[in-house]
This record gives structure tokens, C-alpha cells and sequence, in this order.
């Protein structure tokens, strides 16, 4: 076992994990954050999306123990827990899902994607959100919400 | 997953000293997004991982000088989205930037990207469980052990450079824009430094499909340098997919043009997506040499390519499609000629 020690969601964290474990494991199953998704725990369609460092990753690609002393931000640190994030406003009025498994990976890819500058136009916007598949096709309201909450994120 | 042991050296000595001291099973990491997948799978057993991340001072991207030089550790975003790389060498930042998603881009390190291993399916479906051998014969996953991809499901097979051991398709991009522009790669191991030209590092299936790279046991690749030419100005990376993005390549061309006018004095070929290593088309370089770009001749030079390529049972379309893809991408190079 290794001794882990790092921050999620602005919390210090430090627990004793087996060297196999992915940091989307680590995330459900030892800390109990059940909003990041497993999809294909293969790095092919997103679902398990997070922030390391504030740069999106795969968190079913990467090793847990690579985020020792790493700050990991998931879709319930995106918020203070009572008030939505702008993206997560917008997908809301947006309608950009149906069943909502993606959602957590699709809200924090969009909200990378903007904070990268890579949201300035549609053809952009899909191009650096095609990492992450719906399998309900609600692509229409995701590219719409993403446009909604660009801007709105940079005023903040 | 078996379980393995797992360290973090913080400098390139202590790596080479860790994967020599751990023996047989080492194996280095750097992003993962690769091995950890196959371990998932099966398919790749290390017993020790050496992770190469925490080394600081091994992710530069330098400009200055006679060459470009990427650091092993710089991440395929940061390079793609480097300004100077995408002004005056595009066909070095498209070849990043339509490989994987964004997550993975800033996960994966230019370095790792070169030793990727292959999307053939078969190679892929690796021992479970409760098995030894997965459940396809594959002779690059089990030597020996035979080839379930030729006569079987070979649409997304190589048509260049197979054997007949191994029909597997080389999935990167960025190795097939290196091959193009000359690149060579610094290596580092426990007998010393040296640089080996990027053709030296990609092996032919052969009889030994499971060798796929010249790297010796514990070397570790620490920088690749590039060449600095006027002709990647003129330059691009054309990839087809069977969607339009987040996908592995059908078919690829990286390219790039020296010209004096609308004739070519110097060309860069190379192939993606076809062939079973990073593919240099010489002889469609030659074909291009001295002559005046026309679509005509670049259909000439895609054709010639693809010369000597040898289809299965469905796969017949890349030769066509390599074709058209190296003729596309020199069309595009060309118009981009006096930026």
C-alpha cells in the first residue's frame, strides 16, 4: 500500500491506497464522491472527467497515486454546495442532457474548455468537447449551454 | 490487475537506477494513458512501475537555435497549443491536436506518445482473470501464439509494412509528423546518453511483432529534437477518421514542402493509419522533387506511396484512401507556401 496525500475539492486528504487504484476509484469508492461517473473505464467517453491542478483529465486513466500532493477538483467542488456553478446553470436551461450520467464529465470538460479559450466558437467548442460521448444525443443543448455560460464565467 | 510496485523518482539517474534495481517486469510511465489501459486489459503485466513524472526541469519546449527540442515530459497540449510551433510548424502542432481528446492531451507527454502501443482489436481483447492468453491468438501480445487479425476482422489493418505474423496498425500521430521532418530522439539508460534518428526507433513486425521499438532495457527517451526547416511553414497534417474527431486515423499524411515558386526543391512524406510503423514515402518524394504542384501530380505522389501495398479481405479502401490522403494534405501544404 502507498500513502497518498493530497487535496480534493479544497479538502487535505491522506489515506493508504493499493498502487492499481485510478483516481476515479479512489473518488466513489474510498472517498464516497459518487458525482464522477464511470462510463468505459478505458479513457473513451468522459464520463469520469476531473480537475488536477486545474487541467481536466481521465481520472479512470489516471493512477491515484499520481495526484500525491495535487489539488483534485470533482463536479461537487465545483460550487460552494448551494448556489450552481454558471456551466451547471446552464446546462439546466439548456436541457443539455436527458439521462445525466455524462453530465458530471461534460460539466467539467465545459468548464475547462472555457477556462482553456477553446470555447470561442461552435466548431471549437465541439472539437475540444469531443472527448466526451452522450449516448442520449444531447449534444445540441450542451454546445448551447456552453455558449450561455462562457461568458458569464468570465465575468466571474 | 496484477498488482506491482510503484515509485517516483525525482531525477533521470534515479529512474535508471530504480528500473535496474527492480528487474525483470520494470517498466517506466510517464502520462499512462496507454499502459494503464492495457493493464486494465491485461495485455501489459509490469511488475514494477517507474513513474517518470515527478522528474522536474524534463518538460521544455525550446525554439532558439538550429533545432527544435521537445523535453520527453512536455505535455501533447502544450506542445500543440505552443504559438511558434503552430505558425511555423504545423504540421508538428495539427499531428497533436487531432490525436485523443483534450483530457488526455494534457495527460499524455510527447515522450510516452512515441512508444503507444497498437489499437488492433485482437491485440486489445488480452487475458482476463482467469486466463493466461487472451481470447484471440495474437503473436505481438503472446509470441507464437499466432494472428486472428489476418482472415478475420481486418478493415482497420495495415496495407504497408505487415508480415505474416502481424498486421497491426502504428495508431500515433505525432511519431508519423516526426517521421516526416527528420526528428531524432534522445535517449538515456544505464550505459549512457545517445540519439538515434526517429526511423531507427520503429521496428518492422517481421517475425518478432512483439519487439516494436529499438529502445534497449531501462533507456528512457528524454527529448526529441527536430530539424528547424523553412519547409514546415508549408506544411500539415491531414488524419481521416471515421468520425470527426476523438478517433484513431484510417489514414494519415504529415507533409511538408519546400518550394521556389509553385515548384517543390524538397519534400517530406510520411504515412499514418496504413502501415504497421511510421511510414516514410521517399520514393513520393522523389516524385515530387523539381516538379511544379499540380493536383495531378500529387495524386502521382500519393499513388506512388502507397506502392507495393497489399490488402486482406476488407481493407483494400486504404490503399485508395492513402492515396487521396497524401494527395489532400500537399494541396493544403502548398496553399499555405509565402505565410
Amino acid at each position: 500500500m502507498l500513502s497518498l496525500n493530497a487535496r480534493v475539492n479544497g479538502r487535505p486528504v491522506s489515506l493508504p491506497v493499493d498502487a492499481r487504484t485510478s483516481l476515479l476509484d479512489l473518488i466513489r469508492e474510498h472517498l464516497g464522491l459518487g458525482g464522477t461517473k464511470k462510463g468505459c473505464d478505458h479513457g473513451q467517453c468522459g464520463a469520469c472527467t476531473v480537475h488536477v491542478d486545474d487541467q481536466r483529465v481521465l481520472s479512470c486513466l489516471t493512477l491515484a497515486a499520481k495526484v500525491e500532493d495535487r489539488d483534485v477538483t470533482t463536479i461537487e467542488g465545483l460550487s460552494d454546495g448551494k448556489s450552481l456553478h454558471p456551466m451547471q446553470k446552464a446546462f439546466v436551461d439548456n436541457d443539455a442532457l436527458q439521462c445525466g450520467y455524462c453530465t458530471p464529465g461534460q460539466i467539467m470538460a465545459a468548464v475547462a474548455c472555457v477556462k482553456e479559450g477553446n470555447a470561442k466558437s461552435e466548431d471549437s467548442i465541439r472539437e475540444y468537447m469531443s472527448g466526451n460521448i452522450c449516448r442520449c444525443g444531447a449534444y445540441v443543448g450542451i454546445v448551447a449551454a456552453i455558449q450561455e455560460a462562457a461568458p458569464k464565467m468570465r465575468q466571474d | 490487475m496484477r498488482s506491482f510496485s510503484y515509485v517516483r523518482p525525482e531525477s533521470p539517474q534515479d529512474a535508471i537506477r530504480a528500473f535496474t534495481a527492480a528487474g525483470a517486469g520494470a517498466r517506466y510511465v510517464a502520462g499512462g494513458t496507454t499502459l494503464f489501459d492495457l493493464m486494465k486489459l491485461g495485455v501489459e503485466r509490469p511488475a514494477h512501475l517507474i513513474d517518470v513524472t515527478a522528474i522536474r526541469g524534463l518538460d521544455s519546449v525550446r525554439t532558439d537555435g538550429d533545432t527544435l527540442r521537445f523535453e520527453a515530459l512536455a505535455t501533447m497540449s502544450a506542445v500543440a497549443s505552443n504559438p511558434q510551433i503552430m505558425r511555423d510548424y504545423p504540421v508538428l502542432s495539427e499531428s497533436l491536436s487531432l490525436a485523443a481528446s483534450q483530457q488526455i492531451r494534457n495527460m499524455a507527454t510527447v515522450g510516452g506518445n512515441l512508444l503507444q502501443r497498437t489499437r488492433c482489436m485482437y491485440f486489445r481483447n488480452g487475458a482476463g482473470s482467469s486466463s493466461t492468453v487472451g481470447v484471440y491468438p495474437c503473436n505481438k501480445r503472446e509470441p507464437g501464439s499466432g494472428c486472428a487479425a489476418i482472415g478475420g476482422l481486418d478493415r482497420g489493418q495495415a496495407v504497408l509494412g505487415q508480415s505474416e505474423a502481424c498486421t497491426a496498425v502504428s495508431p500515433g500521430d505525432w511519431p508519423v509528423a516526426l517521421t516526416a521532418m527528420n526528428a531524432s530522439i534522445e535517449l538515456l539508460g544505464p550505459a549512457g546518453a545517445r540519439t538515434v534518428p526517429i526511423a531507427d526507433l520503429y521496428l518492422l513486425p517481421a517475425s518478432t511483432p512483439q519487439q516494436e521499438f529499438s529502445i534497449k532495457p531501462g533507456e528512457m527517451i528524454t527529448a526529441i529534437t527536430v530539424p528547424k526547416t523553412t519547409a514546415g511553414r508549408a506544411s500539415t497534417y491531414l488524419k481521416i477518421r471515421d468520425r470527426e474527431s476523438y478517433a484513431f486515423a484510417l489514414a494519415s499524411a504529415a507533409v511538408a514542402l519546400d518550394l521556389d515558386g509553385d515548384r517543390v526543391q524538397r519534400a517530406h512524406v510520411a504515412l499514418g493509419g496504413v502501415a504497421t510503423r511510421p511510414w516514410r514515402a521517399q520514393q513520393a518524394e522523389t516524385v515530387l522533387v523539381g516538379q511544379k504542384l499540380t493536383p495531378e501530380l500529387a495524386l502521382a505522389a500519393g499513388q506512388t506511396a502507397m506502392k507495393g501495398a497489399r490488402a486482406g479481405s476488407v481493407n483494400a479502401y486504404k490503399i485508395e484512401l492513402g492515396a487521396q490522403t497524401v494527395a489532400n494534405a500537399l494541396t493544403t501544404a502548398f496553399t499555405r507556401r509565402g505565410r
